[in-house]
């Protein structure tokens, strides 16, 4: 272990957990409601940096317009994919499911590919570059403090995500739409005898779950730069759902902050092997997680009947 | 569907009740087709039979994905990761320790079975989501794993160039000599597959498919049932990926990657699961769409002139995705089905009902 660079590498492994965190919840948004685990939260991602770059750049928007009109455009994206493509889905074994989501990731990505091409694009830079914070630690190694670096990217990425996380779990704690969508992620046929219409949730879910990705992409693309590449980093986002729980909105916090820590420690081990191991640290965890508890740290374990 | 016969056509003797080819014609009709497909290289263009080969080769991946996840029902996004295995295996044996070909196939497809039955321990615990999930996590070790692990002889990133199989002094360098080693395989392999899923291991399988805890409670040892499905589908992957090693004559970690493993899934829904027919149908109809994808490319090009690099690549995922989902959700029993539908009307003629 590396202990000076420790504090550094633990810190950004930490700040790193929040997008992560912000990825996981969209995926979790849609599963409490619908059951259905979102392959295509990636592609979701992309398309609303990608049109967030388009009104901003292309067509000279300010940036927080941009950001707006792309957030309701994947709404909008949302509800229809709700309609178009898993409405059809209902009552489905899980294989069709999986492989419906699975495929609208490949449309999406085509789309998002045949429209924005396969270019390296530059982001508008939201936060500043310059100057990064730096905290002075109490641990001293070779007579000095260590001094911890922290991007300004990073750092405000980090605490939007962690609202976003907030404030949808506020809004599922405490408005009747909330309500409704808690009583649906229960069981739905018994939701739908109390009056609640489970196709709204359902559509709700989506159009949220498009606004969160389109958050994500446009942080992850104003700290990482945007290419088609970017759909990728909800693959990492994976262990962070199941860690946390599949229908726990703070479980994917938790899950988020666990994986992006654990990976930041590791990346600042000394011996290579485990370093290289940074990668597929999450996947490592995923494993462990699924073997010890499948069903997370928060999540509901739901018994089988035969 | 019941099993529609022809009057007169008769079961005298149990092996007559067991037969797939009951008559004498469709034997003529077998022979003359695999004839056709043995003699391509004679008749058809470079192109054509090289995409034979590729389509061969995936259906034998699909094939193995067929007894997991069509007869099992068990999930599995890392199909590419064991051909991934199955190809690095193969290309070693043959380079590093001069192994035939023909013997560092079959024992690739022995050693990517083993790597599936590690992969499939999970399988015990978890199901369904679950273990899609850890065979992802499999489908991103593997690579790593050849990324990173023995540098030296796994060449990192860089990867592998793999010889080209010799038999008694003849080289199989090009595609129309390829081809027979290709199809001699997925002949095998097509009997194999169909063998499996009509014996008693495959009666076990759809068992598990259809509810795991009763086919337990039957007496189906689930334990050594979901393990032995884990371990033949990674049989396949593996021959389909040393096959394909040898046949693009370069290996790297990105060779087999996830999306493979998806477009392996696709193939199954497209054929219809849990049929012997379907990766066949599958595996041609989607490869033809790639084709296709590749062909319509240059029209796009003018349509999208900003994006004109990526009009392929991007036509590729676009239309196999939309093609999945029309199936879904117009016929999920994908063109297995389809193709019994209109045996069965053939048979019923001129009375649809």
């Amino acid at each position: 272990m590396n202990w000076q660079l420790l504090p550094q590498f633990a810190v950004t492994g930490l700040l790193l957990g929040g997008p992560l965190a912000l990825n996981a919840l969209g995926i979790v948004l849609i599963f409490k409601a619908t059951y259905i685990f979102n392959f295509a939260q990636g592609q979701m991602l992309l398309l609303g940096a990608l049109i967030t770059w388009w009104f901003a750049l292309e067509l000279g928007a300010p940036l927080w317009l941009a950001i707006i009109l792309a957030v309701v455009l994947s709404a909008i994206l949302g509800l229809l994919i709700e309609r178009l493509a898993l409405r059809p889905m209902t009552g489905q074994p899980l294989l069709s499911i999986i492989l419906m989501t699975l495929g609208l990731s490949q449309v999406l990505q085509g789309i998002a590919l045949l429209v924005f091409g396969s270019v390296q694009r530059n982001f508008p830079q939201i936060f500043s570059v310059a100057d990064p914070y730096k905290i002075t630690t109490p641990f001293v190694f070779n007579g000095n403090n260590i001094t911890i670096i922290l991007k300004q990217n990073l750092v405000w990425s980090f605490v939007i995500a962690i609202l976003c996380v907030l404030i949808i779990s506020l809004f599922f704690r405490f408005t009747k739409t909330g309500l409704t969508m808690r009583g649906t992620s229960e069981d739905h046929e018994l939701a739908q005898s109390m009056g609640i219409n489970i196709n709204r949730v359902f559509g709700i879910s989506w159009a949220l779950a498009g606004v969160v990705a389109t958050v994500a992409g446009v942080l992850l693309a104003t700290s990482s730069g945007l290419d088609m590449s970017l759909s990728v980093v909800v693959l990492s986002a994976f262990p962070v759902v199941l860690l946390g729980g599949l229908d726990s909105i703070p479980g994917t916090i938790v899950g988020g902050l666990i994986i992006g820590l654990s990976t930041g420690i590791v990346s600042a081990s000394k011996i290579q092997v485990i370093r290289d191991m940074t990668e597929i640290m999450p996947y490592l965890l995923l494993l462990v997680v699924l073997l010890i508890r499948p069903e997370g740290l928060f999540g509901q374990k739901r018994i089988e009947r035969i | 569907m019941a099993i529609l016969r022809p009057a007169g056509d008769f079961d005298t003797t149990y092996a007559h009740d067991m037969a797939t080819i009951r008559q004498p014609w469709q034997w003529v009709l077998l022979f003359a087709f695999i004839l056709a497909l043995y003699t391509l290289p004679f008749y058809a263009s470079q192109s054509v039979v090289s995409l034979v080969n590729r389509i061969g080769i995936t259906i034998i991946a699909v094939q193995g994905l067929s007894i997991l996840t069509g007869y099992t029902g068990q999930i599995s996004l890392g199909q590419a990761a064991f051909m991934t295995a199955g190809g690095y295996i193969s290309a070693l044996l043959v380079s590093e320790l001069n192994w035939s070909f023909f013997l560092a196939l079959p024992a690739a497809a022995i050693g990517a079975g083993v790597i599936g039955l590690i992969f499939g321990l999970p399988s015990l615990r978890v199901k369904g989501f679950y273990l899609a999930m850890s065979t992802l996590a499999a489908q991103f070790i593997i690579p790593w794993f050849t990324r990173n692990a023995f540098p030296e002889v796994l060449n990192g990133a860089q990867g592998l160039n793999v010889p080209v199989p010799v038999l008694f002094g003849l080289e199989f360098n090009s595609p129309q000599r390829y081809i027979y080693i290709t199809l001699t395989v997925l002949i095998i392999s097509t009997i194999a597959a169909y063998n499996i899923t009509r014996s008693r291991m495959g009666r076990a399988f759809v068992a598990i498919r259809d509810h795991d805890l009763a086919a337990e409670l039957l007496g189906v040892n689930l334990f050594k049932y979901k393990l032995l499905a884990f371990f033949l589908a990674s049989v396949f992957a593996g021959a389909a990926g040393s096959l394909a090693a040898h046949n693009i004559r370069h290996l790297n970690s990105e060779t087999f990657n996830l999306i493979d493993s998806v477009i392996f899934l696709g193939m199954l829904i497209i054929g219809g699961l849990g049929s012997n027919l379907g990766p066949i149908f599958g595996s041609i109809v989607v490869e033809l769409l790639t084709e296709g994808a590749t062909l319509l490319g240059p029209f796009f090009i003018t349509l999208f002139p900003s994006t004109a690099s990526g009009a392929v690549q991007a036509l590729r995922p676009l239309f196999f995705g939309f093609t999945l989902m029309m199936f879904l959700i117009f016929e999920p029993r994908g063109l297995a089905h389809r193709w019994q539908i209109v045996k069965a009307a053939w048979r019923l003629r001129p009375f649809s009902h």
